[in-house]
């Protein structure tokens, strides 16, 4: 089937088997494998992407579902190589060890925080409750989310005054 | 200046990691990551049944399927000799069947074909037929007589008994209990439970037929040692395997073992030639590789009438699963848990351990902890806040009067261990004073008035980390050492290779700490390189908490090594004699003139350049380190819990975590590790187990089964810390990994407990679920 989807704001074509998984097109066909893969049964959130700006387990939609839509990983947070401010609060507040939940967590963060700019701990712990990490304890999660929620405030207060 | 403020981020400094950098820009390199030329992909066909005689398999239909390129069964990894492998601990485990299956989910064939979705496609198409057999899920009624024998191909072995182990002093014990006034018992089970790191396991198998050389991208907490097994079941020259180990998402014991997984993919790349990847599956993650714990535990605490403990019994069976494939080293078939007589100065113990094989996946993995020291750890601390119950004293008081004293160290335990130092009353204390504890006491007693429920739990746990040394201590054989290489270039920037293997503890960051402080050269110019065989120095691997105790040792002697060097070049530039010079963080300087003095990169850049008559050229070394001795962190956690009589529900209103591991080389990596470890802790008190059905399937395959405390359920730890440096190790560092798994469990569940005992209520076994709260309320009514 063919589809045509705008993955980190780039459009792109592409003959796919119905049967295909969107996390598998975007890792395997695109090579976009910051997406990860950690369960079989929707619990994880390793495989969290914005479709159309909305948190979704991509393990758990088909490539052709996304067609018309917009789809953006990690890869796409960065712009012009500067780290999204949720990026840098990861690493400030030591939101990671493994890494290997940390795409989908900063996703479902970035979803947050377009909805709600000044969320409370417990809104945080709510919004990543569909996302497990192994090393963390979630805490340092919170505290990058916080962190990246005034950065982005104060970013957005800046512009509105400049 | 002080090595914490100094420039060039040494020990003590909260640097932020380097390798986020990757992680955070999704550039992280997992083996799923990896995607080679002409790459075919594998997956496994695993048994529905537990136990079963394999009557046949047919493959044609699999085999005819478009895309497919070879299915394996265990037939054709006999003709070459593979159908079994050894285990790491001396037994050995069917790759794939080839006589019966001894556990649901065991391997039975493969498909290798052009892509993921083809192969399970055909696995639809392998037809198997099964006969099947009486199952055992019990470990004690697997080493009834009579029960049927799991293990039938191997020679000698008559019934379901794997091993049967002893430590300590049987007869003084006995005697000492024949004398107690006291004597507290507590039968409790460690449920099994599966590390579950959020990566599976996978391999991405590179057999070049033109040359020979076998390079395989693992997920693997131990690359070298994984490269002599590979070499010593394969039959490959080791020099011709590579073993790469790239990011790992999570390991915690689960990526120790050599999984079936791996060694199918390796044969089919050596059989066909061309790269072949296998990503095992989350559900096939949990039910057939390394689980954790099932120990079965009878323990006897004696004590005289003034609270003092004279002596502690324990008798246990562990469930072993079908294969002894438990990563612990040979000498201590029930890994370490004679360190069950804890922080407590304990004159006499003896441990009696007796292993059974049952038709449940094989593992027996040090799940985020130092080989049983787990079980250890929460018997003991449930039995001492039992015993205090007994006695009618408060449990933090009878701490105090059995720890080990402070100037006891160098401690002989009864059952052998030297601890290397500690503080428990401090760190009790302290855990004590951050929690208000005397208050809560009151306010619990205040709330039972008013029919609400309040319980403390306290755990003052020791771990011991860090094997070897080597005499002791072997994995498969291998001694149990560790090694670090360093290279510090002309200019003065650096480059160390270490044997020990991240999984996300950020070794990157805090060995090059540890050089910084030791050879002044800054952290941000050394680059830590580890996971690839060819490239680094033989180790043992990271688990049991061994990175920092034994690599980060080797990688401070080195350092010094080179230092050492690093001042006859100075002495040299500087035209005067070694013994005139004093070292300073960064640089050497003349004795009574400061201002005369050469950097560590002056000196870098001399060693190749400027060298004096005779001396070697070059400023590189390798260390192999050996310890003394383990390390023995510890600490205390205390928790205050909130239970709902009516449903059982039970919430964490407090957790404050004392830690001491020595020397914190990041204190903000270590944090984070407490966090991860006080996590897990409340997970498997909580909710984490792997349960079995009777006729052996497994409860607690997938993540809709197995549950994982999300953000939502976790809760906010209150971390501190005390300092009690390791005396015998270099930089004085203890090892954090693993402490606040191994110690946490017990607290929560002595909190929910105390909360109930008042009811009648004297034990609730992990997982502590609101119904089995619910349920020991109302049985101790009745
Ligand atoms: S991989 Fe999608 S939720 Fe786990
Ligand atoms: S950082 Fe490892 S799973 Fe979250």
């Amino acid at each position: 089937m063919d589809i045509n989807v705008t993955v980190n704001s780039k459009p792109t074509s592409a003959d796919v088997e119905p049967r295909r998984l969107l996390v598998h097109w975007l890792r395997d066909d695109l090579r976009l494998t910051a997406t990860h893969v950690g369960c079989d049964t929707t619990s994880c959130g390793a495989c969290t992407v914005l479709v159309d700006g909305t948190p979704i387990k991509s393990c758990t939609l088909l490539a052709v579902q996304a067609n018309g839509r917009e789809v953006t990983t990690v890869e796409g947070l960065a712009t012009n190589g500067q780290l999204h401010p949720i990026q840098a609060a990861f690493k400030e507040e030591h939101g990671l060890q493994c890494g290997f939940c940390t795409p989908g967590m900063m996703m479902v963060t970035a979803a947050l925080l377009e909805k709600n700019e000044d969320p409370s701990e417990e809104d945080i712990r709510w919004a990543i409750s569909g996302n497990i990490c192994r090393c963390t304890g979630y805490q340092n999660i919170v505290k990058s989310v916080e962190l990246a929620a005034g950065q982005i405030k104060a970013e957005r207060a800046d512009a509105t005054t400049a | 200046m002080s090595t914490t403020e100094s420039h060039v981020h040494g020990i003590g400094q909260s640097i932020k990691r380097k390798e986020d950098d990757r992680f955070i820009r999704g550039k992280g390199t997992y083996v799923d990551d990896i995607s080679l030329p002409g790459m075919l992909h594998m997956a496994i066909l695993r048994s529905p049944l537990a136990h079963a005689k394999l009557v046949s398999i047919d493959t044609t239909a699999a085999a005819a399927l478009d895309g497919v390129v070879a299915v394996i069964t265990g037939a054709d990894l006999a003709a070459h000799n593979l159908a079994w492998m050894p285990t790491l601990s001396g037994d050995t485990q069917a790759v794939f069947v080839t006589d019966k299956v001894r556990f649901q989910g065991q391997e039975v064939a493969a498909v290798v074909a052009e892509s993921a979705y083809v192969a399970y496609d055909a696995l639809d198409l392998i037809e198997v037929e099964y006969d099947p057999l009486d199952v055992i899920v019990d470990p004690r009624k697997a080493l009834e007589a009579g029960a049927p024998l799991i293990r039938d191909e191997k020679e000698d072995q008559t019934d379901n008994r794997c091993y049967h182990w002893e430590s300590g002093d049987k007869g003084a014990t006995d005697a000492a209990f024949a004398k107690a006034a006291v004597v507290v018992s507590l039968d409790t089970h460690y449920p099994r439970c599966h590390p579950a790191p959020l990566e599976t396991c996978g391999i991405v198998a590179d057999v070049n037929p033109a040359t020979g050389k076998a390079t395989l991208h693992l997920t693997s907490q131990a690359p070298h040692a994984h490269r002599t097994l590979f070499a010593i079941v394969a039959g490959l020259p080791e020099q011709n395997i590579q073993i790469k180990t790239p990011d790992i998402g999570g390991g915690f014991g689960n990526k120790v073992p050599i999984y079936p997984g791996y060694v199918a993919a390796t044969a089919a790349s050596l059989l066909i030639g061309r790269p072949v990847k296998w990503i095992e599956s989350r559900s096939e993650n949990l039910i057939s590789t390394g689980f954790a714990r099932d120990f079965h535990m009878s323990g006897d605490l004696a004590l005289d009438n003034d609270g003092k403990m004279l002596a502690l019994r324990v008798k246990l069976v562990s469930d072993n699963g079908a294969f002894f494939a438990d990563a612990q080293p040979t000498k201590f078939r029930a890994g370490l848990f004679h360190i069950v007589t804890g922080s407590y100065d304990m004159p006499v113990a003896h441990i009696e351990a007796d292993g059974a094989y049952t038709n449940k996946a094989p593992g027996g993995v040090a799940y985020r902890c130092s080989f049983r020291v787990t079980e250890a750890s929460y018997l003991i601390e449930r039995l001492v806040q039992n015993a205090a119950y007994e006695l009618g004293t408060d449990p933090a008081a009878l701490r105090f009067k059995n720890f080990i004293k402070p100037e006891q160290f160098p401690y002989k335990s009864a059952t052998g261990f030297e601890y290397d130092s500690g503080d428990y009353p401090r760190a009790l204390e302290l855990a004590l004073e951050q929690l208000g504890y005397n208050q809560l006491r009151q306010e619990q007693k205040k709330l039972r008035e008013e029919g609400k429920l309040l319980g403390i739990g306290i755990a003052s746990f020791t771990e011991v980390v860090g094997a070897g040394k080597s005499k002791e201590y072997d994995i498969a054989g291998l001694k149990m050492f560790d090694s670090a290489e360093l290279r510090v270039h002309p200019t003065g920037k650096a480059i160390l290779k270490i044997g020990v293997q991240t999984q996300g503890q950020g070794h990157e960051t805090t060995f090059a700490q540890i050089v910084a402080s030791e050879l002044g050269i800054p952290s941000e110019d050394v680059v830590v390189q580890y996971g690839d065989t060819d490239n680094v120095p033989y180790g043992l691997g990271t688990y049991a908490s061994r990175s920092t105790p034994v690599a980060g040792a080797a990688t401070a002697v080195i350092a010094r090594k080179l230092r050492e060097k690093g001042r006859t070049l100075a002495a040299h530039l500087l035209e005067v004699s070694e013994e005139d010079l004093e070292w300073e963080t960064d640089h050497f300087s003349v004795k009574g003139a400061p201002d005369k003095k050469v950097s560590i990169q002056d000196v870098a850049f001399a060693a190749y350049t400027n060298m004096p008559d005779g001396m070697e050229p070059g400023l590189e070394g390798v260390h192999y380190y050996d310890p003394p001795n383990m390390t023995y962190p510890f600490g205390s956690y205390l928790v205050a819990v909130e239970v709902d009589e009516g449903t059982g529900e039970w919430k964490v209103r407090r957790m404050v975590a004392v830690d001491d591991c020595g020397v914190r080389i990041n204190p903000m990596i270590v944090e984070g590790q407490i966090h991860g470890g006080l996590t897990e802790g409340y997970a498997i008190a909580a909710m984490q187990l792997i349960d079995f059905d009777e006729e052996g399937n497994c409860i607690g395959g997938n993540f809709t089964d197995y549950l994982i405390p999300t953000a939502w359920e976790t809760p906010h730890f209150e971390t501190h810390e005390t300092v009690t440096p390791s005396p015998h190790h270099p930089i004085g560092a203890k090892g954090v990994g693993e402490s606040a798994t191994v110690g946490s469990p017990a607290a929560y569940v002595n909190a929910v407990v105390d909360a109930v005992r008042h009811l009648g209520v004297t034990n609730i076994d992990m997982p502590v679920t609101s119904a089995k709260v619910w349920q020991a309320i109302q049985d101790a009514k009745t």
